[in-house]
């Protein structure tokens, strides 16, 4: 009786998730198809005639792009655990005065919209004489990771036992190294949850790149695909193609890492 | 909420010795009474904030100081001379006063309204039926929903464009079908009446994967005798889910919509790759409208961007406040 039922679910449920990734498939699907069958009433559903011109465009026209999506998004998780670890230990462990609205203040500064960040930051880049540069990029782009990291490092460290932390005391380790050879070592799914949500989000970033870095000669892939949109909207074979090639990082992030991308989104319930 | 992995069982490594497996408290953690107690908090506190340091200069520097540069802004008449002098006059509300006149602002304000209410609706409600599908066991449960977190994923760029041709009227998947069906192609993007309704879809899509994976969450924390017993007073599916499932999800339910309210209200990628907020403003948002001041033209408005911002923050902090009273309540709980 529980078998026949259950299979009928799975079939639901597969149907349902085809439903939802449609659109991806579909991205597929129009980066393989012939640039002179991309205005065909109907469309083909298949790839039946593959081409693959669009990658060829991709790689001949948006490697410079990429590497600089990829050298922003490093900079971005460095800066990220850099300045998020180290005070997470010690809301989770010192007991800091203060510490409560600390953490309100980080909870607030996750909501304000990246607009608002991006004009305010636009004058101070311009000041600095930062602006269309890769580490001001950086700067900006750690602003999407940081409140979210302090929050999970200190939901994880939190759960370290006490006794853990005075042991290495008593043993003669200064805080800093209780924290660099206790407390990381312990806390590195939580580094691989915050690292990976911190290149996703300045890798994904456009926002912040197209207000920071609008004349740049650095710019990230999410600028080379918006140009591609603006200049040529009859070469959507390549558009594809290359959000084919933007979406690589987020894919390998679900099958490297699935089960810290679901504690990301419980725990930091962060990104629209 | 649940707290991220926490299912390690914490394994003591690192140079600690063998020390850590012992679970006793040692004794000199005992803060020692008297005049020695006060100094000894005192080095503590400053070890504490030592750490903490980097992060709170880090979020006046780049929290802080760009937030009391918009709103000063907002208050100047900035011009492309003041990049190069420096200097702006301040022109106190004037700003605020002229963005509320705009004949942008009254649609602006239904616009967000509409698509952030509609968004939410569709995002909870779908997310809510995936949630309990998939919470039944079933083959492949497991993985049909970490598939549907693929969506959520994806840079926003990369979504909004795919969404942007498959809802292009001449050459669009989306009206192949519906021209198959035998019906009249729609210009999505293209006509005032269907612009928001394309761009809220989009958004729908993009948010569905984030209100499925936190309520499923929630699902996991109501424990599984309530269903006993619903099902020995012979409750049937419905009646479970609104009897029990329901009311006992509302914390996590209140949580859910008030993060989607405060992140739908600043959502800009979908909307400018897709229609730039148009045509005219049929979809302009306050966050779109901002951009556009600021950065969409020829001439950088900055000042009055600014103050479109603030309002839009104004209306984010007052859904954020309420969302973390709501949170607190629930962890206390």
């Amino acid at each position: 009786m529980r078998a026949p039922r259950s299979w009928w679910k799975t079939i639901v449920g597969v149907i349902l998730t085809g439903a939802m990734l449609f659109p991806i498939y579909w991205m597929i699907n129009v980066s393989l198809t012939q640039p002179n069958e991309l205005r065909k009433d109907p469309p083909n559903f298949f790839p039946v005639n593959p081409t693959f011109a669009g990658y060829s465009k991709v790689v001949g026209e948006q490697l410079p792009y990429l590497g600089t999506s990829l050298l922003v998004g490093l900079g971005t998780v460095l800066l990220t655990l850099a300045v998020s670890a180290p005070a997470a230990f010690a809301l989770a462990k010192l007991r800091p005065r203060g510490g409560t609205a600390l953490n309100f203040i980080l909870l607030i500064a996750q909501m304000i919209p990246g607009i608002i960040m991006a004009m305010g930051f636009y004058l101070i880049f311009n000041n600095w004489g930062v602006l269309n540069t890769i580490p001001g990029l950086i700067l900006a782009d750690s602003t999407l990771a940081v409140p979210f990291g302090v929050l999970i490092f200190t939901a994880f460290m939190t759960g370290i036992p006490d006794e853990l932390i005075s042991a290495a005391r008593i043993d003669g380790a200064s805080a800093w190294r209780t924290f660099r050879s206790v407390v990381l070592p312990i806390s590195r799914n939580s580094v691989v949850t915050v690292s990976l949500f911190a290149f996703l989000w300045a890798w994904s970033d456009f926002i912040f790149a197209s207000t920071l870095n609008r004349g740049g000669d650095l710019q990230p892939i999410t600028i080379g695909i918006y140009r591609y949109i603006g200049n040529n909207t009859q070469d959507w074979n390549a558009i594809m193609a290359t959000a084919v090639v933007a979406s690589i990082p987020a894919a390998v992030l679900l099958v490297i890492a699935q089960r810290y991308v679901a504690a990301g989104v419980t725990a930091g319930a962060v990104k629209d | 909420m649940t707290a991220p992995q926490t299912t390690s069982g914490l394994p003591a490594r690192g140079g600690t010795g063998g020390a850590a497996s012992t679970g006793a408290v040692p004794p000199a953690t005992v803060p020692p009474a008297g005049a020695a107690r006060r100094p000894r908090r005192w080095r503590a506190q400053l070890t504490a904030w030592a750490f903490i340091a980097p992060v709170v200069i880090y979020l006046v520097v780049f929290y802080a100081y760009p937030l009391y540069r918009n709103v000063d802004l907002s208050l100047r008449a900035y011009t492309l001379r003041s990049f190069i002098d420096g200097t702006a006059p301040f022109v106190g509300l004037q700003n605020y006063l002229d963005v509320i006149q705009s004949t942008t602002f009254t649609p602006a304000l239904i616009n967000t309204g509409v698509f952030t209410g509609v968004s939410i609706l569709f995002q909870f409600s779908i997310g809510m039926a995936l949630a309990v599908f998939f919470f039944r066991n079933f083959r492949l449960a497991a993985t049909l929903r970490a598939l549907f977190l693929v969506p959520w994923l994806l840079p926003l760029l990369v979504s909004a464009s795919v969404w942007a041709w498959m809802l292009n009227s001449e050459s669009g998947v989306v009206n192949a079908v519906i021209e198959g069906a035998g019906l009249h192609q729609i210009n999505w993007l293209t006509s005032p009446q269907w612009a928001l309704v394309s761009v809220i879809i989009a958004n729908i899509w993009i948010g569905i994967p984030f209100n499925l994976v936190i309520l499923y969450s929630g699902l996991q924390g109501i424990p599984s005798d309530l269903y006993e017993a619903a099902a020995l007073d012979g409750a049937n599916g419905r009646q479970t889910f609104w009897r029990v499932t329901f009311p006992l999800l509302r914390p996590v339910s209140a949580i859910t919509i008030l993060l989607g309210l405060v992140y739908t209200l600043k959502v800009f990628d979908i909307i400018w790759i897709m229609t730039q907020g148009g045509p005219v403003n049929a979809s302009t948002t306050f966050a779109i409208w901002s951009y556009r001041l600021g950065f969409g033209g020829e001439s950088p408005q900055l000042s009055p961007a600014a103050a479109v911002g603030n309002l839009l923050i104004v209306v984010a902090f007052i859904f954020g406040l309420i969302y973390i009273r709501v949170q607190q309540r629930v962890v206390r709980s």
